[in-house]
């Protein structure tokens, strides 16, 4: 139990520091920093607060809180993952658009170049 | 490409990907049968020149500056043609599998029943022929799916030898699924209160290349366009039940 608790803490540690080190070198948009450092905060604060994990063990009628610690790390990982996959539809979706209103606008300057 | 000069020109739309050995003849068949209609050709980023060919055989090409898929270069093409004022768009495809000669019964149909979108029918005869057995078996599922949605039978759900108006112009150009759009495309519309037809037509093999649907993507194909059909029904029912919701309460006050 203790060792996965420290081993929590570190790797949500981790994720804090790479997600900010990406944040300052350009990599990811401050906007999209945020699920992930969020996630980050909710681990470390439950793999720091016993009594916070046991709690919601008790909540969820788990009798072993670091099972309740592994079940909030998948769901916490899922909403992050669900909503990059809802950013990534819309860029999609914009990237689309734009694609095909730059080959129109190029056509449409083709043919009066031609005319 | 002018705009259209009057309310029933017609525009022809072909899709092209990596077609440079077939879009020539294609184009020429197009210019035979309907010599005052414009070509459009939509070369989806091909990479062997597709797009110099067909401008050598004397069509307008929209070049889009990345792959973007069937249904993306499709669209692309029924923004154009939407924006400049055509009335009837008919898509043949580049591969040469769509023969041109029924484009005059497309448009016959389009014109004469009013219908938004007409379709050509590989088995509305009965006399089709199927390229392998998954996709028969997807063709028949679709068939049966699709006939309580659309509320008359389809027997070619997936035939991309098809004609629209410009009201469905219209709809498409702001709501057109990606990929494998015929099936999804005939949903939308249906959701719309819009009508569609077939008329018979023969299929040709394709000239040259491979499709790009194979026997292992025929069940990708169907999963895919299965999940774009209900989800589009959902869809459109939500939106349904909440104008009627709106309509009430416009009553009411």
């Amino acid at each position: 139990m203790e060792r996965l608790l420290h081993l929590t803490t570190v790797l949500s540690v981790l994720l804090m520091a790479l997600v900010l080190f990406s944040v300052r070198r350009s990599h990811i948009r401050v906007e999209y920093s945020v699920s992930w450092l969020a996630a980050a905060v909710i681990l470390l604060v439950l793999s720091r607060s016993s009594f916070a994990l046991n709690w919601i063990a008790r909540q969820l009628g788990l009798a072993d809180p670091p099972l309740a610690l592994m079940l909030l790390v998948f769901c916490v990982f899922v909403i992050v993952i669900y909503r990059l996959s809802v950013v990534i539809s819309d860029l999609k979706d914009a990237n689309i658009a734009i694609a095909q209103r730059l080959a129109i606008v190029e056509f449409q300057l083709q043919n009066r170049n031609e005319e | 490409m002018k705009p259209a000069r009057g309310p029933e020109e017609l525009l022809i739309l072909i899709p092209a990907f990596n077609e440079t050995g077939a879009i020539a003849g294609v184009i020429q068949e197009v210019q035979r049968v309907a010599p005052q209609a414009p070509i459009l050709v939509v070369d989806d980023a091909s990479t062997d020149g597709t797009d110099q060919a067909a401008r050598r055989a004397g069509a307008y090409v929209l070049r889009l500056p990345y792959h973007l898929g069937l249904g993306g270069g499709v669209q692309a093409g029924y923004k154009l043609a939407y924006e400049l004022g055509y009335e009837y768009v008919i898509r043949v495809d580049g591969d040469g599998q769509h023969d041109p000669k029924y484009i005059p019964v497309l448009l016959a149909t389009l014109r004469e029943t009013g219908c938004h979108m007409v379709i050509g029918s590989r088995f509305q005869n009965g006399d089709g022929d199927y390229t392998n057995s998954i996709r028969a078996l997807g063709i028949w599922f679709f068939r049966l799916v699709l006939r309580p949605i659309l509320g008359k039978p389809v027997h070619d759900p997936t035939s991309g030898f098809v004609g629209v108006n410009r009201q469905a112009l219209r709809v498409f150009t702001g709501s057109f699924p990606l990929e494998y759009p015929e099936i999804e495309a005939l949903v939308v519309l249906q959701r719309k209160r819009f009508r569609f037809q077939e008329v018979p037509c023969r299929m040709r093999p394709r000239k040259t290349g491979r499709s790009t649907i194979t026997a292992v993507k025929s069940l990708y194909y169907i999963f895919h366009v299965l999940l774009g059909v209900f989800i589009n029904v959902l869809k459109f029912e939500g939106r349904r039940k909440k104008d009627l919701g709106r309509e009430k309460d416009l009553r009411r006050e």
